[in-house]
């Protein structure tokens, strides 16, 4: 099956006092339609920026390159900002870690779901306030209809995520991309989001790129996973074999640093691990 | 650990209660929340007391109290037998060195504005009378026991790294070689590979210098690793406490169930059971859709 986002050679760099700094140094990613892609990698391995590139959301020091961008069989390189912007918030959407952050204070979630459906779908009011509360029935907010009403700040972690979600699905997307959705929320409210989201996938059929630094958000939700570690790809496999049997020597030490997975009293660490391996790379 | 020795306790809570009262507006009528309702525990020298629960479950504030940050609303807190209440009893330096916390976010718990080396420096010059020279030395010395560089003496927190920046809050926090250790969340703002080496520089501290650890967390494979006895909590009550082993290989409560349940496992055999689930799902999806 052709790729819904295929990515060749993809590197973004910022501008700083000590010279151009590389935060994704030539990466390829493609996900199919349908398929669970996880990124996952430390702070500073690029995973983030990767995806904003896409997104076109990163501040204008940032320089951008890459061979193929390709979404759906549409060429993004050449497109216009305009252009664009007909795929990004449409058919590609995105949710952040911090919900509570994503959302604006000063409106009600309702309006700030319908201002989506009828800016860029162009629906009616009534057809607008209609559709929201089937969205957040969908996404699992009890009370939709009251809740439409509601601020941000009068709603817990989870709920804003799950509005995030709303919004985010509320166009049928065929990509959505989640970034730490997960990260600022308690376990148990973790586990429902992560299955929403998969429950989301699996009925729309719509591809999903979950970006995280949590193996156990892997284990639980993709298919393939994409390491990364600062700025270059270390290893794609798919979720099993990455477990199972992973070959890059970054991915086995992240494995072996699982506080579950500590043989005797001791975790062994990737700066160890990458200290061992130093001379096999060179 | 020899057997004849009796263990020692060194705290012990009795019956701690901590409400908030919610002020309701000018004429609503105030509510009281109990942020920590009537909680027993008591904690052996050199073991860990892993306290976990999900956000608003109290824990924190237990921790505060325990620290001798906060006072308990009622209840009777024991420090190696004697209770405290720092309500009544103005704190004093003995208190103060006894009980040492570190705080979950790093990039938070240092002044910006403060070199390390006063960091380290600044507890024993309010507790003690330890001359200048002493002081210096001792931070130096502690600076390398977590694993820290001589030359980072003279560097304020914002060149260094998070895992680095709780070893410094770390060994702020053993400079008045405390006997209690309270680690809130000290481990969930950092990577994973920090996390380990973190983890493991708490646990050869313990072994050195004897600590007992209260060890606050909501992620139980971190629990899992470090702690010796076990208490859930929620909503400002303990509903299970045990030894580690009994607590994670039977849990009692329904809550202690669904948290084990919500958290991912890494498992091979685990995955490969999904994988094989959403293949078929997938398949049968795929065939009347099409």
């Amino acid at each position: 099956m052709a790729p819904i986002l295929e990515i060749r050679n993809l590197t973004v760099s910022f501008d700083t006092a000590a010279g151009p700094f590389k935060a994704v140094a030539g990466i390829d990613i493609s996900v199919s339609p349908r398929e669970v892609l996880a990124i996952v990698g430390e702070s500073g391995s690029g995973k983030s920026v990767a995806m904003l590139a896409v997104m076109g959301l990163l501040p204008p020091t940032a320089v951008v390159t890459a061979d193929v961008m390709r979404f759906d069989g549409q060429d993004m390189l050449p497109m216009s900002e305009r252009e664009r912007r007909r795929i990004i918030g449409r058919e590609i959407t995105m949710i952040f870690q911090e919900p509570m952050a994503s959302l604006n204070p000063c409106y009600t979630v309702g309006f700030q779901i319908e201002e989506v459906l009828r800016g860029i779908l162009g629906m009616s009011a009534r057809d607008a306030r209609k559709r929201a509360v089937e969205l957040f029935e969908a996404v699992g907010i009890p009370e939709p209809a009251e809740r439409l009403g509601s601020f941000p700040h009068q709603m817990s972690g989870g709920q804003c995520q799950r509005v995030m979600i709303a919004i985010a699905i509320a166009c049928n997307p065929k990509l959505l991309i989640a970034d730490e959705p997960t990260t600022a929320l308690d376990v148990t409210i973790q586990k429902q989001i992560l299955d929403l989201l998969m429950d989301l996938q699996e009925k729309h059929g719509m591809a999903l790129i979950i970006i995280t630094h949590d193996m156990g958000v892997v284990a639980e939700t993709a298919d393939r996973v994409v390491v990364q570690y600062q700025g270059k790809k270390m290893e794609e496999a798919d979720v099993l074999t990455l477990f199972e049997t992973p070959k890059n020597p970054y991915t086995r030490a992240l494995l072996s640093a699982l506080p579950e997975h500590a043989t005797g009293g001791r975790l062994s660490t990737v700066t160890d691990f990458m200290a061992a391996h130093q001379g096999e790379d060179a | 650990m020899a057997a004849d020795t009796s263990p020692e306790i060194v705290i012990e809570g009795r019956a701690i209660t901590r409400d908030y009262v919610m002020r309701a507006g000018l004429f609503g009528t105030p509510r009281v929340v109990h942020a920590v309702n009537g909680v027993d525990f008591a904690v052996e020298r050199g073991k860990t007391l892993a306290i976990v629960g999900e956000s608003g479950c109290g824990k924190s504030t237990l921790a505060r109290i325990i620290t001798l940050i906060d006072p308990a609303t009622n209840g009777t807190l024991l420090i190696e037998g004697q209770p405290v209440d720092i309500a009544r009893q103005p704190m004093t330096k003995a208190l103060r060195a006894t009980v040492q916390i570190v705080f979950q976010n790093p990039y938070g718990s240092l002044n910006p504005r403060q070199k390390v080396g006063d960091v380290l420096m600044e507890p024993l010059q309010l507790n003690t009378d330890t001359p200048a020279s002493e002081r210096r030395e001792r931070a130096m010395a502690m600076l390398q026991k977590v694993g820290l560089m001589p030359e980072h003496f003279n560097r304020y927190p914002h060149m260094f790294s998070g895992g680095q920046r709780q070893r410094i809050a770390i060994a702020r926090a053993l400079m008045l070689n405390p006997r209690l250790l309270v680690l809130d969340e000290p481990v969930s703002a950092l990577d994973l590979s920090v996390q380990a080496q973190v983890l493991n520089l708490l646990s050869d501290l313990q072994e050195e210098f004897d600590l007992t650890y209260v060890f606050i967390s909501h992620d139980l494979s971190v629990v899992r690793y470090l702690a010796d006895d076990v208490m859930v909590m929620l909503k400002g009550e303990v509903v299970e406490r045990g030894s580690r082993d009994v607590v994670f290989g039977d849990p009692q409560h329904e809550y202690t169930r669904k948290l084990f349940a919500a958290t991912p496992v890494t498992d091979v055999e685990a995955i490969r059971a999904r994988v094989a689930r959403r293949a078929q799902l997938l398949q049968t999806q795929s065939g009347p859709a099409t």
